[in-house]
């Protein structure tokens, strides 16, 4: 990878004065990282956390993933909905070290429709969790890890 | 301009476009050892992302560790046209951010 000793080090370099110029740090998303849900250690607290309540299973959400993940490392993950209103999809690894992977914010126009590759350390439940009309949705399925994707 | 860490494949497809994209990024976990020294190798990872389009978000992320090593996007969004311009913005855990511009194809 060309990826990269210059870059790791411009970044570090970087990183100090931006802090100090907290104001040309540009909040980019609609909602900030949530600390808290980032950090959890357990899929029920990075819920409550990111969107403070539990949701229900539903079958309008289409979650696909492959059965079996002979890397851990990169897992292909879709998903997709037919609900309406939606305004955000996260997606959580129950057994990985933090389950909170990802949350996309989708404003209204985009598609409720997205794929990203995640990280996954073992044999574990993906669970997508979609915000529609201010209520929780959920889809679970789950992967079996050949060799896990978090460790050295 | 800095030289970017994101690629975009960004195509029109009538009313809708399409948007592909991956950050050059190492994701690293923090949970990692350096195997000559046994030391832990400090997280560095994309925290937020996000797409403008004319002036609107069409497209958000925040994420985290388990995000895979160069992490990909896919959407889709109503608007756009050939020869007009996608912003993204990204910003790491240590506060480091930039935004690069993007033409849709």
């Amino acid at each position: 990878m060309s990826m990269t000793r210059r870059s790791v080090i411009k970044a570090i370099a970087t990183s100090g004065a931006l802090l100090g110029l907290g104001v040309l740090s540009p909040r980019l998303a609609f909602a900030a990282w949530n600390e808290k849900a980032f950090r959890a250690k357990d899929q029920g607290t990075a819920m409550q956390e990111l969107l403070g309540g539990e949701p229900q299973p539903s079958a309008e959400i289409l979650l696909k993933a492959p059965d079996i993940a002979e890397n851990g490392a990169v897992v292909p993950v879709t998903v997709s909905s037919t609900l309406s209103g939606v305004e955000s999809i996260s997606l959580f690894v129950e057994d990985n070290p933090t389950p909170l992977a990802v949350e996309f914010l989708l404003p209204p126009g985009t598609d409720a429709d997205i794929s990203t590759r995640i990280r996954m350390g073992k044999t574990s439940k993906i669970t997508a969790v979609i915000k529609a009309e201010g209520k929780l949705y959920s889809a679970v399925k789950e992967v079996k890890v050949t060799i896990g994707g978090c460790g050295g | 301009m800095a030289e970017g860490i994101i690629k975009v494949k960004a195509k029109s497809m009538g009313e809708k476009t399409q948007v592909k994209m991956m950050a050059k990024h190492i994701m690293e976990t923090g949970q990692r050892k350096d195997k000559t020294t046994g030391e832990t190798i400090p997280a560095l990872y994309l925290q937020e992302l996000s797409v403008v389009h004319a002036g609107k978000v069409v497209f958000a992320a925040n994420m985290s560790t388990p995000v895979s090593k160069n992490p990909y996007f896919s959407f889709t969004f109503l608007g756009g046209a050939e020869g007009e311009e996608l912003l993204i913005s990204w910003k790491e855990n240590t506060g480091k951010s930039a935004t690069e511009v993007a033409k849709i194809r």
